[in-house]
């Protein structure tokens, strides 16, 4: 059990569950003693929805990461390759395979591919000889993969690059069909609202998939009481701007993998009485960073400016608490100290890890190129022209970003953006980053359009801002999909709505924490999963945009 | 595994290889256990259950039992000896991220044609395709052991489709009119899954003449950006020119040819590819900045022969002083303008290398060229030179100061080169705005410039408050003080 997964107001454990479920079925399918070969790549995704020990209970007992040449020894019945359907990974196979061959005592080969089977790939593995080789070939569609308890992505890096520069709307297909998922665990979604042309998309092909699965009633009592699909590209700005919040900088900083992120070690070295600190540790310091952890749970949507305060409470409830040992007299009352030490510990350690972590984002953002960066940032988000000037060597990477809709020439034509940040009140001077009262806070000034118009959906309604809406790029729409009388709700009053968000081309963790924060109000009625093609920041994404060598 | 303990505990001491087996009663696990409870009592209210829900936390923050710790972690299993613990070392070195190909996508078909081309493999996939025509069925896939393989010739296209998106086995060679290979296309591309689209636009390729495919197409804008793409990810250049052509499309022609420039590692190469794009039907606009780039990158190579030559023979004084970091060759412009202020400051115009021709050959702005200078002439603290860099004389031959970045700029890069204060002063009384003048002149202790700013603006309170921040005794103070005894000046406070 994954724990965090299910305390939010949707239980994401049943769809981690489901996921595990096909993950056991596959592995029982080839029966006997099995050793994994891995894409390295999968092994992030994957850790999200299986430890080791799931694996070893299906008689997994090797695992490698796939490599040319020949497989290490392994004395197992069945070597299972778990790959994405890459042309160049079926070369590797094949080298292992064959080399395997020629060593003696056959082995039952297997495939799986992840998110799917790919005739082209499978048409590689004939070419060079070996498809007959393989006794299971199957996909296991890990489409959406929950992060945490309010978080889905798909962790497609390419796919803002793929649809909104290349045309290629495979990745969409993907969420359609990670959507379908969804539906079959958590019920039909009767409302879906959309803005961008891939949003279009998603729902059409979402509508066309029901349609085809005409045999079944969902008979689940729907869970979300509507779906929002965004497009990226109908808000390119909010992703470059830097992300301020906590878990946000830790991102933009250090950038955070597959929930995982990886630090400097010198700030974590363990304190050892005597040592004179000449072991400094060389290894990046991995940390998870989820809401299973208490204190991170607490600080990682707020602004960082916000963070000292919260850390030096910490501190003192802490220490005020091992100072209790001193007034446990009675048995009892150490014997309660004690069972309640694990848990004291527990939060020491992470007060340390989060000091720590603050402590280095803090010697970036006091920094004086920080400074320059985020006034140039805010100039252009509240208006005030700034030049720019770029070298030769970026001429194809500019062409990408202007196909995009990242760079526009200004040309004559009307500039929307100060309507569009008027209407949308986009800039906000007065910011509370201490207590925030508006989403502004998660980039001290500037509220994400995206968010924004999540907002003004819940309330009052996409209606009052037509004008805005029709300046942004693409449709809007709304779609029904009908429910049977007995799955209709009846919503209690002071109930919230559910609403599932997905940001078709990436989301970024400032966003996320602007939602969450949208989610806590008392009054704001609605409270948000939200899922996406893949968590990003402003760098990873422009770096997936940049033209480089074949 | 019978290594002494001895030989255990040098192993986990000289590597960093951190395996350790499954196996409960291994001596290493409980190693491990104990100097961790040792390194981190912090975190020894960990039990030992193997639920996920907990996740064990090794040395390096690692979760035990996580996927790729268990790779290692398994993997060290099979290694005995010292020696295969190295081998491993080795292999298990590549699972911190950087060997595979970094995806593009984990998703979409596309990112699978990135296939490295070597020697006896295929050049593209369409090539393998296309290599072995006795093929019956495309994409024709073996039929696995024991699976049942439900063919049937009557498929309509849009079956086919169906069952292609499946990962089921179809043919395709059975669709023989063009009608019926734009039909199953059509399907294809209505089921948005780039997979099936470019399967189908594989077996369109092969089977259809160049002109007709690329005219079909034409009209069939999605299907159009999938064959684009494809061609771009397999590297298949001279289709794509082709297609490009056909198509009119001359800038993307342009640009696609252009792009194969990043390909080419030799600097004389590449200068001599970029030549061969000028004068393509680039935009007005890239036409002049691929000229620019060409006479970048020539330049470049003149002045890194040039330089490389002078640094090793050493007698050159700026070299021996400060040796170069890198080689200039294909720098952006503004670093190229940087290490020329740096080294060849003084030249002449009529030289390759010297600023001033840099900043004429590529219409460098003033604003670029001063910021980029000041910067390159204040780090080697050539204080004449930033003098001069804002000294203009008027046709009278009066001398005045002037900074089209504004003086604020010059103060704070000076300050970022650690100018003495001295040199800052000077700057900062020419900062025109009283306030910022003043805000500058704290900030970087310009003593001088905030007590003479307070006395012109005969404000006697700020000036009496500012006394407290200069040293006691100093001559600043003794400066205040005879201002504030002044009977010269009438405070305004």
């Amino acid at each position: 059990m994954a724990a965090h997964l299910s305390y939010g107001r949707v239980n994401l454990n049943v769809l981690r569950e489901a996921v595990r479920r096909e993950l056991r079925e596959f592995l029982d399918k080839c029966a006997g003693s099995k050793a994994i070969v891995w894409d390295e790549y999968l092994t992030g995704p994957f850790g999200l929805i299986a430890q080791y020990s799931l694996l070893k209970e299906h008689e997994v007992e090797k695992m490698f990461t796939l490599k040319g040449n020949r497989l290490p020894a392994a004395d197992v019945k069945n070597i299972i390759f778990f790959v994405r359907p890459r042309l160049e990974l079926m070369d590797i196979i094949a080298e292992n395979v064959l080399s395997e061959d020629r060593r003696g005592p056959t082995r039952d080969f297997h495939i799986l591919f992840v998110p799917r089977r790919s005739l082209l790939c499978e048409q590689r593995l004939k070419d060079l000889g070996v498809l007959g080789s393989f006794i299971h070939r199957e996909e296991y569609s890990l489409d959406l993969i929950p992060f945490d308890g309010d978080l889905l992505s798909m962790e497609s890096e390419g796919a803002f690059k793929e649809c909104y520069l290349e045309g290629d709307q495979t990745s969409l297909y993907h969420a359609a069909k990670g959507l379908m998922t969804l539906q079959a665990l958590y019920g039909t979604i009767p409302q879906i609202f959309g803005k961008g042309e891939c949003a279009r998309q998603v729902a059409n092909m979402m509508i066309r998939m029901k349609r085809e699965f005409t045999g079944s009633q969902n008979s689940i009592f729907p869970v979300f009481d509507n779906l929002l699909l965004l497009d990226r590209n109908v808000d390119l700005l909010t992703p470059l701007a830097t992300q301020l919040t906590y878990e946000g900088l830790i991102d933009e900083i250090y950038g955070i993998q597959n929930s995982y992120v990886k630090l400097p070690p010198e700030k974590f070295a363990p304190k050892k009485q005597g040592d004179g600190g000449k072991d400094l540790p060389t290894e990046a310091k991995k940390l998870q960073l989820n809401s299973a952890e208490e204190l991170y749970a607490e600080i990682r949507d707020k602004n960082f400016n916000a963070v000292g305060s919260v850390l030096s409470k910490k501190a003192k409830i802490i220490s005020a608490a091992f100072e209790e040992r001193h007034n446990a007299k009675t048995v009892g009352e150490i014997k309660q100290f004690v069972s309640q030490l694990p848990h004291m510990q527990a939060a020491r350690g992470s007060l340390a890890n989060h000091t720590s972590i603050a402590e280095l984002i803090k010697d970036v953002t006091t920094s004086e190129d920080f400074f320059d960066k985020l006034t140039v940032e805010q100039e252009f988000m509240s208006g005030i022209d700034t030049d720019k000037t770029y070298g030769y060597e970026h001429i194809l990477t500019l062409h990408n970003l202007e196909k995009a809709g990242l760079l526009k020439p200004q040309t004559g034509g009307r500039n929307n953006y100060p309507t569009i940040r008027k209407t949308l009140r986009l800039w906000m001077d007065d910011v509370n980053e201490q207590n925030p009262t508006d989403i502004s806070y998660v980039y001290s000034g500037y509220a994400p359009l995206s968010v924004r118009l999540a907002q003004l959906l819940s309330r009052p309604g996409w209606r009052s801002i037509e004008e805005v809406l029709r300046i942004l790029p693409g449709p809007h729409f709304e779609e029904r999909q009908p429910l049977p009388t007995g799955l209709q709700k009846k919503r209690q009053p002071g109930e919230n709505r559910v609403t599932l968000i997905f940001f078709l081309g990436g989301v970024t963790f400032a966003e996320i924490a602007a939602l969450r924060f949208l989610s806590q109000l008392e009054d704001g009625g609605t409270e948000y999963v939200i899922a996406t093609t893949k968590l990003m920041n402003g760098t990873s994404w422009i770096e997936a945009l940049m033209e480089k060598p074949f | 595994m019978n290594r002494t303990k001895g030989d255990e505990e040098e192993y986990w001491n000289s590597s960093k290889f951190k395996a350790f087996t499954f196996d409960d009663e291994d001596d290493e696990l409980s190693q491990l256990k104990e100097s961790k409870r040792a390194v981190n009592s912090l975190r020894d209210f960990v039990d030992d259950d193997d639920d996920d829900d907990l996740e064990r936390v090794s040395w390096s923050g690692e979760a035990v039992g996580s996927i790729s710790w268990s790779i290692r972690e398994t993997a060290g299993n099979s290694g005995s000896t010292h020696e295969g613990r190295e081998q491993l070392k080795s292999r298990n070195s590549f699972s911190s991220y950087a060997q595979l190909p970094k995806p593009t996508s984990t998703y979409s078909l596309s990112s699978f044609f990135r296939g490295r081309t070597r020697p006896g493999s295929f050049q593209s996939l369409s090539d393998a395709l296309s290599d072995t025509p006795a093929k019956s069925y495309a994409p024709e896939l073996g039929r696995p052991k024991g699976e049942y393989r439900d063919y049937s010739n009557d498929w309509s296209p849009s079956d086919t489709v169906r069952r292609l998106r499946k990962g089921k086995v179809c043919s395709l060679e059975r669709f023989r009119s063009l009608q019926d290979k734009l039909q199953l296309l059509e399907e294809a591309v209505s089921m948005h899954d780039g997979n099936v689209i470019t399967a189908v636009l594989i077996f369109l390729k092969r089977t259809l003449s160049k002109d007709i495919l690329f005219r079909e197409l034409e009209v069939r804008q999605v299907a159009l950006r999938h064959l684009i793409h494809f061609l771009k990810e397999i590297g298949d250049q001279k289709l794509l020119l082709d297609l490009f052509r056909f198509l009119d499309r001359t800038e993307e022609l342009a640009l696609s040819h252009y792009r194969e420039h990043l390909n080419i590692q030799d600097p004389d190469k590449r200068k001599e590819f970029l030549k061969t794009c000028v004068g393509l039907p680039f935009s007005a606009e890239d036409s002049a900045h691929i000229q620019d780039h060409y006479t970048l990158l020539e330049r470049q190579i003149i002045i890194e022969a040039n330089d490389r030559h002078l640094e090793s023979a050493g007698q050159t004084e700026i070299f021996r002083k400060h040796p170069r970091k890198a080689s200039i060759l294909n720098m952006p412009l503004v670093t190229t303008l940087f290490y020329s202020c740096f080294y060849h400051y003084t030249e002449a115009e009529g030289t390759f290398s010297s600023p001033v021709n840099l900043k004429k050959t590529f219409k460098i702005p003033d604003k670029q060229y001063v910021l980029t200078a000041l910067a390159a002439r204040a780090k080697l603290r050539a204080w004449n030179d930033v003098d001069a860099l804002f000294t203009t004389k008027n046709w009278l031959g009066y001398t005045k100061k002037r900074a089209p970045i504004g003086f604020h700029r010059v103060v704070e890069i000076l300050h970022k080169n650690n100018a003495p204060v001295q040199i800052l002063q000077e700057y900062v009384n020419l900062v025109e705005d009283v306030d910022t003048k003043l805000n500058l002149a704290t900030k970087f202790k310009c003593h001088d410039v905030v007590i003479d700013t307070y006395r012109d603006l005969k404000d006697r309170q700020q000036l009496l408050a500012y006394r407290s921040k200069v040293d006691k005794g100093s001559a600043e103070e003794e400066k205040i003080d005879a201002l504030l005894s002044s009977s010269q000046i009438r405070w305004k406070n």
